[in-house]
């Protein structure tokens, strides 16, 4: 059972303890019959409970520190992952974590942001935030993957790309941009994934693909919404709003057309079954990848850039 | 309670004698020169004294870029349609009619063709005066259509680049604006065209961060604030001062990511030589 609760799941958590500690009792067939009662009912409160989340409750659920990362996901996913280091230039990131493995018959180049658990995995993985060389570390390996024709599948969960003084020195901007040259006319299939928090251009510089999944709790926008709150609302106080008014979760972003598929997630969400949320996402991997290696790689890119060149609502 | 009740208005603020190009005189921030409207546009708005280059718009640079008389517009009434209904302190609806009466322009770009020293080019500018500068769908469009109109008439495209970024008030509809520019400018370098881009005060976030960054070559004005993230929320990221200069067009130059330097007056001419010499 997940040790973090959140405030909106804590009904749930309290019927749940008192099974527990029923179960203790579960000789007696009158409390058997009784934990299955209460069982239901946990089932009910919890479908009722996520089916009303507000846009911030889902935030809050993308970045529960229990949801499965990058390496859970590569973990329970694929076999043979062979992670790879460093952007040949300056350093390896450890805030993005990439390498070759097997998707059962697929071999596949695995690229992903990477946060960590605790406060000392968390400042190794500097929070998911990369800097440059972690672009620059993805980028090359796409490129390896390009040379082999391999499909890349890109997973991301960042709460941004590292603002900081090295960073800018080291050009946070260039870098993130260039990906997103490269990643357009990239000679394979690449296919995105948002898992958990897609903030901004940290997010969407190894975030263009053939193919855009976004995990059903998690969030992408151009902005967090505490950042929102505080350049909009000049206060950090709005954030509930904020997450409001960016509309940045699956439903929302699927509306907009900037996704192509919302992955399921295990009631309650992902943290509460990594190996189920990870083969419903591996099912779904599957499937996109048959579909994309139907596809001539010429008529790929043209319709990858066309996919792009469609975003956006204006008029005149 | 003052000992003297002031009987006028107030002495209008320092600021507004600041403002240009509405007064005749103009007091330069950095050297505090007055300067007269007249000299400020032959010099075209930069400090004849210390060469301090102030923040000009489309209008402006057009006519620095383009030989006269050749300029042609596109798109010039694309605007914003609010596909969120965003709404913060002030809805995103009323903040577009407000930005587009305060400063006469659609949007935070402007794109045409034109000539350049007798030679074929298509020009996007951006406004800085509009929402900042900030990139939403119509900046992203209109960028993306002056890429596409290079790529499809084979001419060389420059991008001049004033923006705080992306536009918070379009969510995620703005961030993919980075990824759509982007793609449209992989296309064209594909194809063997050249796309200069000309970074000015300032340019930052999500705008940097695509075709900012992106030309085969990049050039800066002097002194402009180049970056991804902006230098306050660096301060507080690291908790220490940013050391002099940090994050202007020297600095990129020398740490890499612009190629060169160039004065506002000799602009036209380093672009058009660039250009010569890159093509047949």
């Amino acid at each position: 059972m997940a040790k973090v609760t959140l405030e909106f799941e804590k009904p749930i958590f309290e019927l749940e303890q008192k099974v527990e500690e029923m179960r203790k009792y579960a000789d007696n067939p009158d409390i058997a019959q009784e934990i299955e009662k209460i069982e239901k009912r946990v089932n009910q409160l919890q479908r009722s409970i996520f089916s009303g989340l507000t846009r911030w409750q889902k935030v809050q659920l993308a970045r529960h520190p229990e949801r499965p990362y990058t390496l859970d996901y590569i973990n329970l996913m694929t076999t043979d992952f062979l992670e790879l280091h460093g952007d040949r230039t300056f350093k390896d990131d450890k805030a993005i974590v990439a390498g070759f493995a097997k998707l059962d018959g697929h071999r596949v180049m695995m690229i992903g942001h990477q946060k960590g658990r605790d406060t000392k995995s968390n400042l190794y993985r500097n929070f998911g935030m990369p800097n440059p060389e972690g672009y620059r570390k993805a980028l090359r390996l796409m490129k390896l993957a390009e040379k082999f024709k391999k499909p890349v599948i890109t997973l991301l969960d960042t709460p941004g790309a590292f603002p900081g003084l090295e960073a800018e020195e080291r050009g946070q901007a260039e870098a993130i941009a260039r990906n997103l040259y490269e990643m357009s006319h990239l000679k394979v299939p690449i296919i995105v994934v948002i898992i958990g928090e897609g903030a901004s251009g940290g997010a969407l510089g190894i975030g263009v693909g053939d193919r855009i999944l976004m995990l059903e709790y998690s969030w992408y926008s151009v902005i967090s919404p505490e950042s929102c709150s505080s350049i909009l609302w000049r206060s950090w106080d709005y954030k509930e709003q904020a997450a409001e008014a960016l509309q940045l979760t699956a439903p929302d972003l699927k509306k907009q057309g900037i996704i192509d598929e919302i992955v399921p997630e295990p009631l309650g969400g992902a943290q509460r079954d990594h190996a189920k949320a990870a083969a419903i996402l591996k099912g779904q991997l599957l499937a996109e990848l048959k579909h994309l290696s139907k596809i001539k790689i010429d008529k790929l890119i043209e319709k990858r850039i066309e996919k792009f060149s469609k975003m956006g609502e204006f008029s005149g | 309670m003052a000992w003297f009740r002031r009987s006028k208005e107030n002495i209008a603020p320092a600021t507004a004698k600041k403002e240009m190009p509405d007064g005749m005189w103009t007091k330069c921030d950095k050297c505090d020169e007055i300067i007269h409207k007249m000299e400020l546009e032959q010099h075209m708005y930069t400090c004849p004294k210390c060469d301090r280059h102030f923040r000009i718009g489309s209008k402006e640079y057009f006519k620095i870029l383009f030989d006269d008389g050749t300029f042609k517009e596109y798109d010039h009434k694309m605007r914003s349609v609010d596909p969120l209904k965003f709404k913060d302190t002030k809805r995103y609806r009323e903040r577009i009619p407000d930005a587009i009466k305060k400063t006469g322009l659609y949007d935070a770009v402007r794109w045409g063709t034109g000539k350049m020293n007798e030679r074929n080019v298509v020009i996007a500018c951006m406004d800085f005066a509009f929402i900042g500068g900030s990139m939403g769908s119509v900046v992203g469009e209109k960028i993306g259509r002056a890429i596409d109109r290079g790529w499809k008439t084979k001419t060389p495209v420059i991008i001049v680049s004033s923006s705080g970024g992306a536009r918070m008030m379009e969510g995620a509809y703005s961030l993919m604006q980075m990824a759509k520019t982007s793609a449209k400018l992989a296309r064209l370098g594909d194809a063997g065209i050249p796309f200069i881009s000309i970074l000015t005060d300032p340019t930052t976030g999500g705008v940097t961060a695509s075709y900012s960054m992106l030309g085969d070559v990049n050039l800066a004005e002097p002194g402009a604030l180049i970056g991804f993230a902006g230098p306050r929320v660096i301060k507080q990221t690291i908790g220490k001062d940013l050391p002099p200069g940090f994050q202007r067009s020297e600095f990129l130059l020398e740490h890499g990511f612009v190629d060169m330097i160039v004065h506002r007056k000799e602009m036209k001419g380093t672009v058009s030589t660039l250009l010569s010499l890159m093509t047949q």
